[in-house]
């Protein structure tokens, strides 16, 4: 996994309330088999007027240019600007993949849905809750400002905005130190093998018809 | 000391281990899979040289791509077909419990894990689908999660998991004729919004749920996520014990009455204290009818689409205009003018017995209406439909003219053939009305089984209770 440290990126709004996962990723692209080749799909239904399709070329498909993530001031945006209870609905990891695949680094929203939220940990990806007015506040600088960056400081938990006003974050300390060392969960778990495994015969002893 | 929620007797249960700061490693007794959110995590333990660590947790069928055409012999579409492939030789590669397809028994993961006791009060369910939360009605801890947790799960047996804060949802009092476990969620999710669960586990209690069937128990469970909260649950009593008695992976002899005995104390003890609670007159809910694009816009059949105008909340009254023009719906409609172009009935909400025979018995002898392009009944496993051809449903739904399908997801999500076109009107028993969910730009509206079927009779939405 990527570590996540630092990042001084470039902001894109997605002006919508509960934005769910087949929005983010439609689901006809869930049919792969692969962690990859999701990033042009991203926002499909709303980045393009023509039905997308697995393995499409998208240089020429017809883009909606009212989109956001369509405007020439948003090309190379790392960080993405939502609404409450972004990322609800299916609990698609692609959403994420499509997303981290795009280039999207770092997510701002005042909530998100909880699947959303920890699958965007695994792939490195770091989602922000922040209050609703400081979002509604980040959404209007962002419109206001061609080229609207903001930094992330994951150690210290603060977004700075470029008058250099600084918001402060809260993140789970164990989310926080994977993310910072990149560290992959699996191998992380698989240090407890035998603390598992401790509770595996008390749990046999305990209710062994989850054992037969 | 306050006593114990079921939600906490569920977690304490199993913590292999806890830090300080609360991070837990929590085991998973029982693993489902399916083919959309797992190829990648088989890939990543073969990459990684892993092996499952308990494999006889796993049970694995592929229902998300897999046609409904009565008789199917292969999948024509090549993309859904290599995913279900690659289902099958991971799934028999590592001899996992399988359903693949043509065994009777396989269907909607959701609907199978119950119906073959797969799914026991107590444990702790886990599958790539957020609506693992279908089996919290057994007062198991269930709920989904995404294909990194998924191969985190095979790969260990547990996950990392922060405890949530816990809601009590309590419906008290007796439903009104007409009106079922589908409306009492509904009437839920309109009422503390979609975003209302998010980091909570609801326990769902009161006479009303107590009174309910497993089946509407389960359709109660299974929208928990639409109203944010990551898992649901009720808690056991005799109605959940005989439910799972005999089933074909439920435990047998003593070891049954050694397992029932510890499940009856799978209920909330009576001083716990939940974080937040919640009540419902059961006897006020109506017929529900969502008129957007999120399952909490939602209203009573007699009610009318709302005015955005009306709405104080600049971020609310926008959603709605959204949803108005995604809809092609204008403020103030009646619900019951709403024409329908095609209803569903199915999904892991809807998709069970009883289900089908709600909506038999309103259509018994009558006729869908001739404005309506298709009206598709998909029962949610294969044994459900062995179950309601034995009843003989099938001939009341075909006479009616409905079309009587092989087992799956189907049109609840469109991963297959069976779609709705833009602009279309659906009438549909499943969970999503996300833009998009039942084919690009269709237009979803969730009701229940009986709503359905009578809406499909009128070819638009009627009140069930007076048809
Ligand atoms: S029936 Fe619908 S909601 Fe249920 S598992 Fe299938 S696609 Fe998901």
């Amino acid at each position: 996994m990527k570590s996540f440290t630092q990042l001084d990126g470039l902001v894109v709004p997605v002006d919508r309330a509960n934005v769910d996962t087949d929005a983010i990723i439609p689901k006809q692209f869930l049919k792969s088999i692969k962690r990859t080749g999701f990033g042009d799909f991203l926002f499909d239904e709303w980045r393009y007027h023509d039905h997308g399709e697995p393995g499409m070329d998208c240089t020429n498909r017809p883009r909606r240019t009212e989109f956001a993530l369509n405007q020439p001031r948003y090309q190379g945006a790392t960080i993405l600007l939502g609404r409450e209870n972004f990322g609800c609905g299916s609990s698609r990891e692609h959403a994420v993949w499509a997303l981290e695949e795009y280039g999207v680094r770092c997510m701002i929203a005042p909530s998100f849905a909880d699947i959303f939220f920890s699958n965007s940990f695994k792939s490195g990806l770091l989602p922000i809750p922040l209050a609703a007015e400081t979002v509604d506040r980040l959404f209007r600088e962002v419109e206001a400002t061609s080229g609207y960056r903001l930094a992330v400081d994951l150690a210290a938990q603060t977004v700075t905005t470029p008058s250099g006003e600084t918001f402060r974050f809260e993140v789970d300390p164990f989310r926080k130190e994977c993310l910072l060392n990149g560290w992959d969960d699996i191998g992380l778990t698989l240090r407890h093998a035998d603390e598992i495994r401790a509770y595996e015969n008390r749990r046999q002893q305990e209710a062994p018809w989850l054992f037969a | 000391m306050a006593g114990k929620t079921l939600y906490d007797k569920l977690w304490d249960a199993h913590v292999v281990r806890a830090d300080p700061d609360g991070t837990t490693l929590l085991y998973i007794d029982r693993h489902l899979v399916h083919e959309v959110t797992s190829p990648q995590a088989f890939e990543g333990l073969k990459l990684t040289g892993r092996q499952p660590w308990r494999r006889e947790s796993m049970v694995a069928m592929a229902d998300h791509n897999t046609p409904t055409d009565p008789g199917f012999t292969t999948i024509a579409d090549p993309v859904s077909r290599l995913q279900v492939e690659t289902l099958d030789a991971n799934a028999r590669g590592l001899k996992l419990r399988y359903f693949p397809i043509g065994d009777q028994r396989r269907g909607i993961v959701h609907v199978v894990g119950p119906e073959q006791g797969a799914t026991l009060p107590g444990m702790t369910i886990v599958c790539g689908d957020s609506h693992t939360s279908t089996h919290g009605a057994f007062a198991a801890l269930a709920f989904g999660i995404g294909t990194s947790e998924v191969e985190h799960v095979m790969a260990t047996q547990c996950l990392i998991q922060k405890k949530a804060k816990s809601m009590l949802v309590r419906v008290d009092g007796q439903l009104g004729p007409g009106v079922t476990a589908k409306d009492i969620i509904l009437a839920i999710i309109g009422k503390i919004g979609t975003a209302g669960g998010t980091g909570y586990a609801i326990e769902f209690g009161g006479s009303a749920i107590q009174s309910l069937s497993m089946e509407g128990r389960m359709t109660i469970c299974n929208m928990a996520i639409e109203a944010g909260a990551r898992a649901g649950m009720v808690a056991v009593d005799d109605t959940t014990i005989e439910y799972v008695k005999g089933r074909p992976s439920a435990p047998q002899g003593d070891l049954w009455e050694q397992a029932a005995a510890a499940w009856r104390a799978l209920h909330s003890d009576a001083d716990a204290v939940f974080d937040q609670v919640v009540t419902l007159d059961a006897t006020a809910i109506q017929p529900q009818v969502t008129w957007g694009t999120s399952p909490e816009m939602v209203t009573s059949v007699d009610g009318a689409v709302p005015d955005p105008a009306r709405e104080a909340d600049p971020i609310k009254r926008q959603s709605m205009e959204q949803a108005l023009r995604y809809m092609g719906l204008q403020p103030n409609t009646p619900m019951t003018q709403i024409k329908l172009d095609r209803v569903f009935i199915g999904s892991c909400t809807n998709g069970r017995i009883e289900d089908l025979r709600a909506a038999a018995a309103v259509i018994k002898g009558r006729k869908v209406a001739a404005s309506l392009k298709q009206a598709l009944v998909v029962p949610g496993s294969g044994l459900v439909k062995q179950q309601a051809e034995a009843e003989g449903l099938d001939k009341v739904f075909t006479a009616a003219g409905f079309e009587w399908r092989e087992q799956g997801c189907s049109m609840c999500l469109a991963m297959n053939a069976d779609r709705l076109l833009a602009g279309e009107h659906c009438a549909s028993t499943s969970n999503r009305n996300f833009e998009g969910r039942q084919g690009v730009g269709g237009r979803t509206h969730l009701v229940s089984p009986a709503m359905a079927a009578a809406a499909a009779l009128a070819g638009h939405f009627v009140d069930v209770r007076r048809f």
